[in-house]
């Protein structure tokens, strides 16, 4: 049964306002499950087109270790099984393998089959097991990246000869090899232990990572110590006057303030005035810790407003002093608070790329930085630098630091999640 | 206004009783807020509920038109019907259910708007007054009965907040009888307001009384005692006791309301 | 390494002077005539505060200034033994001074002119690392002999502590306020440099942008002009494009959150939202030039369209969709704020959500949401890896979304990275963009909180 409406509605209308309010909902679902579809669409996008570079395409070849060319002397020593020329050796392999190339230019793209570094997992391989010397073993090595690229269906077979990478006999040959099962598949170990490379197939991300360690402690050290007293100091000190007002204003302002100006200042007053070096993850470090300041601030001031008057007053009115009070009582209570928006606040730095692009963390960088004065880079701006790359081989590459990058940040944001869930207090 | 649909109504009214509720159960969660209601309210009459706080009668009263939908926690059980019809039928629209009941809070609640457009929000929504005339009339019409033309007539355009305390409550007043309700609720309506206003707003109701069924909670027994015909005594989630006003406070029949009336508890 | 062992020194010295007051402080009270006036720790912590903060103070300072006075004095000896030398050639010099002596790569060959400046460099380091070191310690150690010295039973070393302590507090709470001192300086000064080289009206009016500028006078690469007007107009048109795509899909994402999604929806969507939030800027930027990018280019083709593979359309819509959560989470916030009372009083007269929601509640919200919005603009105009990635470097007046435009912060990031001339128009016009990119959002953000906090207020 329906109530009858007041004779004075008009029904033809309350239909009307009932299909917009079906359709108003239908918006709302709408927005937010574009918003969710977009995000689905992103992490697709990157996982689709970077789960490949955990592999990486490695050829079997039969190579002939003679004594005479590796170690004439028969030492056996490491040095001298290190010395050896272990180019010649592989382009020996390749060519027997496939005696039809002779023209130079046949041979160099022999030769191009394989990576540029591929000589180096011939000499690992011997100094790995140095009884291999006198015989012919088959030995893995490291594929091109064009070589890569096609074997993991980058590169399509049906476009012109001269719009692609790989030519037709070229084709010819990996299509031999994978024939006789010399074309095979491996983890990408190096892809973790290598720092930056031009060659695709040598990079890594080692490199970045401890980049990003070294700027991200001095971050830390910087910004955590200075935000916390910072946070105590506005909380729970200072008189309510004109100067404290600024610094409000002023800390609220900051958290606004665009990165990359962060990075200007860096480069102006940390490079240019005070000639600290550049590209090196102590300059980094400290222009995200300014960037990070107002965030721990902020978030350190909330986590101490939460603690309740009453704690205060029973620790004072215990004939402690406000500084006995505030350290042994306030302060410990509000650590969790503290500590979530201090992992926040790292997060945030450790995906910031602008300010460091200003002081010269943007260089191409092929060591593993030894110390915080080093040039170094860090994961952002190596996905950034790799993402520029023309090569095929690094858009895989890209993808892959980014989802690196990724796991580091859920990792950071699941901590600050756990420690909320479990310090959380209800007061 | 349409006379002759009031004079419908009040013969409808005479018959049976204008709203009806039975067996009554409403849970917040886990926790019952009302056992078992049974309660009649008369048409054209003021009902007062009264109680200590926290004993459900505002509970009750938001469940006469549905306001506790809009409380994800809250679940309402048994029967309360308007004119014979369920309210929470399934298929009853909470819209045109508000549309006949309408509502007064314990705070005066004006739209941050200007005074004209507060009072036209509900005729604009249903469609009530077509044309630009017919709304103005509506707006005089409603803000006459409620007491406050001549306060505001000059001023329709300033924002309904700038108004004092019982002019807001009264403005508030005005905007439920624009729709033309036949059903009142008011939730303590005066417990903000200073004395004077406090009266002008009992007089008011008096007024609306001929024209509307109204149910009023109250914290004041003395409000009660002035404004209404019928009492209902809420303790504790139960309805203890309803009768007549009159006697209600001379002669309760329960302990628990002698109790309460004679300031034992509450 | 040296200053590695420097510092281990002086941790050394402050827990020996912990160690040392503590125990000096446990012999009075030996005493028992004279109660001491703090308990035990803070007599050590006294004592090991006057060891180690003026060193460690003064180390910093010296870290601090001694490059730029070491490079100083290098470039002073230059220009008085060659007084034919310009001051960019002067720079580039002392450059390769500092490279040669910390191992780096150099832009010229190492004669002996080179290698004895760079040895004189050197010994100057050495000379001044040895002269902080030597201070550093009788620093520390005065300070510990002395502090240890007037410990007495009448000390009050807890309130020194404290005193001490607060002093600390207050010095970085001015940090906060000294680097936007920092920032101001730094930009207004370079900023000031650029203008004498390039007027301010053509800055500012000037309707053509291409800092190229020759490096010898003999090149043919034009003399620079620097007319910033096409970067407004790109930054505006990717920030309105981003605003276009952010605002309706955060607004109705947070009413559709807060008003009508279950318990259950919400638990899914929610912390989606909020990754959408954490995902660091360079990720949008690859996501818009790889995926979204082509994928309009290749639609544009489809119908007909000559969409660029830089579009505007592309960088705008993927800045959107990285701004959505904060729209949302900040107009969530400010609809909540709205008091429960007013959607009681829209539901009793028998409104609908929608109506109450597009009638009552965002009309009051409606100051917030602007707010809201105005705090959203100001990030996307200062937000630089998307566009850096995926907007054009061509300066482009031109409001077409399909086109490439390029952006203030673009231009920034072009300029200031890879080789840099010191002191060219080129480097310093971008400290000008900076300075105006910082004005613009600061100003933005002022009004934004403002009108935030008085709606706040409204409903206190």
């Amino acid at each position: 049964m329906e109530l009858n409406p007041p004779l004075e509605i008009d029904k033809a209308l309350l239909k009307k306002r009932n299909a917009a309010e079906t359709r108003f909902k239908l918006y709302g679902l709408a927005a937010v499950l574009t918003a969710v579809l977009v995000l689905g669409l992103l992490l697709t996008s990157i996982v689709s087109k970077g789960y490949t570079a955990f592999e990486q395409t490695y050829i079997l070849l039969d190579v002939r270790l003679d004594q005479a060319t590796i170690d004439p002397k028969g030492t056996g020593r490491q040095e001298d099984l290190a010395a050896a020329s272990y180019r010649g050796i592989l382009r020996d392999a390749l060519k027997e393998q496939f005696p039809e190339a002779e023209s130079r230019n046949e041979k160099r793209s022999l030769y191009g089959l394989v990576g540029s570094a591929a000589e180096y997992d011939l000499r690992n391989a011997v100094l790995e097991n140095p009884k291999l010397v006198g015989t012919t073993a088959t030995i893995a090595v490291k594929a091109s990246d064009d070589v890569d690229s096609y074997i993991k269906g980058f590169i399509p077979r049906d476009v012109p000869q001269s719009d692609r990478k790989i030519k037709d006999q070229e084709l010819g040959w990996l299509d031999t090899l994978e024939a006789d099962d010399r074309v095979i598949k491996k983890f990408n170990i190096d892809f973790f232990t290598h720092a930056d490379s031009r060659e695709p197939e040598e990079a890594g991300i080692l490199g970045a990572v401890i980049g990003s360690l070294y700027t991200l402690a001095i971050t830390l050290a910087l910004c955590f110590p200075i935000g916390v007293l910072t946070a105590i100091y506005l909380e729970e000190f200072a008189p309510r006057n004109r100067w404290t007002d600024i610094i409000e204003v002023n800390i609220n302002n900051l958290a606004a303030v665009p990165s990359i100006v962060f990075g200007l200042l860096g480069l102006a007053i940390f490079l240019n005035f005070f000639g600290l070096p550049r590209s090196a993850p102590l300059v980094g470090g400290m222009v995200l810790a300014l960037m990070t300041l107002p965030t721990i601030i902020i978030a350190s001031r909330a986590a101490l407003k939460a603690v309740p008057p009453s704690i205060r007053e029973a620790a004072l009115g215990m004939g402690a002093s406000r500084m006995q009070t505030v350290f042994h009582h306030v302060f410990p209570l509000a650590m969790p608070g503290i500590l979530t928006g201090t992992i926040l606040g790292m997060a945030q730095a450790l995906g910031e790329t602008a300010p460091l692009l200003m002081i010269g963390m943007v260089a191409f960088i092929a060591d593993i930085p030894g110390s915080i004065n080093d040039a170094a880079t860090v994961l952002p701006v190596q996905i950034f630098l790799w993402a520029d790359s023309p090569e095929r081989g690094f858009v895989e590459k890209t993808s892959a630091a980014i989802m690196v990058l990724l796991a580091f940040l859920v990792v950071m944001n699941a901590i600050a999640v756990l420690l909320r869930k479990r310090f959380e207090r209800r007061w | 206004m349409d006379m002759q649909n009031f004079k419908t109504r009040e013969k409808a009214a005479m018959a049976e009783p204008k709203i009806i509720a039975r067996d009554v159960n409403v849970y917040y969660g886990q926790s019952q807020a009302l056992k078992s209601i049974e309660l009649d309210i008369a048409a054209n009459e003021v009902t007062a509920l009264i109680g200590p706080s926290g004993c459900g009668k505002s509970t009750f009263l938001r469940c006469i038109n549905r306001m506790n939908d809009v409380i994800e926690s809250c679940r309402v059980e048994g029967r309360i019907t308007l004119e014979g019809i369920d309210i929470y039928n399934s298929g009853l629209d909470p819209v045109l259910l508000r549309a006949r009941v309408g509502m007064v809070f314990q705070k005066p609640n004006p739209f941050p708007k200007s005074i004209y457009d507060n009072i036209a929000y509900g005729p604009r929504l249903h469609g009530i007054a077509s044309g630009k005339d017919e709304l103005e009339a509506t707006v005089e019409s409603s803000l006459r009965r409620a007491g406050l033309w001549e306060e505001v007539k000059d001023r329709l355009d300033s924002p309904g907040t700038g108004l004092s305390g019982g002019q807001q409550q009264r403005l508030c007043i005005a905007r439920a009888i624009a729709v033309n309700p036949e059903v009142i609720l008011m939730d303590e309506p005066c417990s903000a307001l200073d004395p004077i206003a406090t009266a002008k707003i009992e007089e008011l109701i008096d007024e609306l009384r001929e024209n509307f069924t109204i149910v009023i909670v109250t914290h004041s027994m003395q409000q009660a005692a002035r404004v209404s015909q019928k009492t209902a005594f809420f303790h504790l989630g139960e309805l203890v006791e309803v009768g007549e006003t009159d006697k209600l406070f001379t002669s309760p029949e329960d302990q628990r309301t002698q109790g309460y009336i004679t300031g034992r508890f509450g | 390494m040296e200053q590695l062992a420097l510092f281990f020194a002086l941790i050394f010295l402050i827990i020996l002077g912990y160690i040392l007051g503590k125990g000096r402080a446990v012999a009075l009270s030996g005493h028992a005539y004279h109660p001491l006036h703090s308990r035990l720790p803070y007599y050590g912590l006294y004592t090991a505060i006057w060891c180690g903060l003026p060193s460690l103070l003064l180390m910093a300072g010296w870290m601090a200034f001694e490059p730029a006075i070491a490079e100083a004095i290098v470039s002073s000896k230059l220009s008085a033994s060659n007084q034919n030398l310009t001051s960019d050639q002067i720079t580039l010099y002392v450059n390769d001074v500092i490279n040669l002596a910390s191992g780096g790569i150099i832009s010229r060959e190492v004669n002996n002119d080179l290698q004895a400046a760079t040895d004189s460099y050197i010994f100057f380091r050495q000379i001044s690392y040895f002269a902080m070191a030597v201070v550093a310690i009788s620093l520390s150690l005065g300070g510990l002999f002395s502090s240890l010295k007037s410990i007495s039973p009448d000390l009050r070393a807890r309130n020194k502590v404290e005193k001490i302590i607060s002093v600390v507090m207050m010095a970085c709470s001015t940090i906060a306020i000294l680097t936007t001192v920092g920032i101001v300086f730094s930009l207004i000064f370079e900023t000031l440099r650029f203008f004498n080289k390039v007027p301010l009206t053509e800055f500012l009016f000037g309707l053509h942008w291409s800092p190229q500028t020759a490096l010898r006078t003999d090149q043919v690469g034009g003399s620079g002009s620097f007319g910033a007007v096409p970067l407004f107009a790109g930054t505006m048109l990717i920030t309105f494009i981003s605003m276009v795509v952010a605002v309706p899909v955060g607004l109705m994402s947070a009413i559709y959150m807060s008003e009508y999604a279950g318990k259950k929806f919400r638990a899914f969507a929610k912390p989606l939202l909020e990754i959408l939030a954490g995902i660091p800027t360079v990720v949008y930027g690859f996501f818009a030039a790889l995926t979204v990018a082509p994928f309009f280019r290749n639609s544009g083709e489809f119908f007909g369209l000559d969409v660029s593979s830089e579009s505007a359309l592309a960088a705008g819509m993927v800045m959107g969709i990285m701004i959505i959560p904060f729209i949302s989470s900040l107009s969530d916030d400010v609809m909540n704020s709205v008091p429960q009372s007013l959607r009681d009083a829209s539901y009793a007269m028998g409104a609908t959500k929608s109506e109450t929601i597009t009638k009552v509640i965002l009309p009051a919200a409606l100051p917030g949401i602007v707010g809201a919005v105005l705090l959203a603009m100001s990030r996307a105009i200062g937000e630089t890896m998307i566009v850096v990635m995926a907007a054009g470097l061509a300066a482009n007046l031109t409001a077409n979304p399909l086109e490439a435009v390029t952006t203030v912060t673009v231009q920034i990031v072009t300029l200031l990275v890879g080789d840099q001339e010191f002191d060219s128009a080129k480097t310093l016009a971008a400290f000008a963009l900076g300075l105006l990119l910082f004005i613009v959002t600061l100003a933005m953000n002022i009004v934004a909180l403002k009108v935030v906090r008085k709606y706040r207020e409204k409903y206190d």
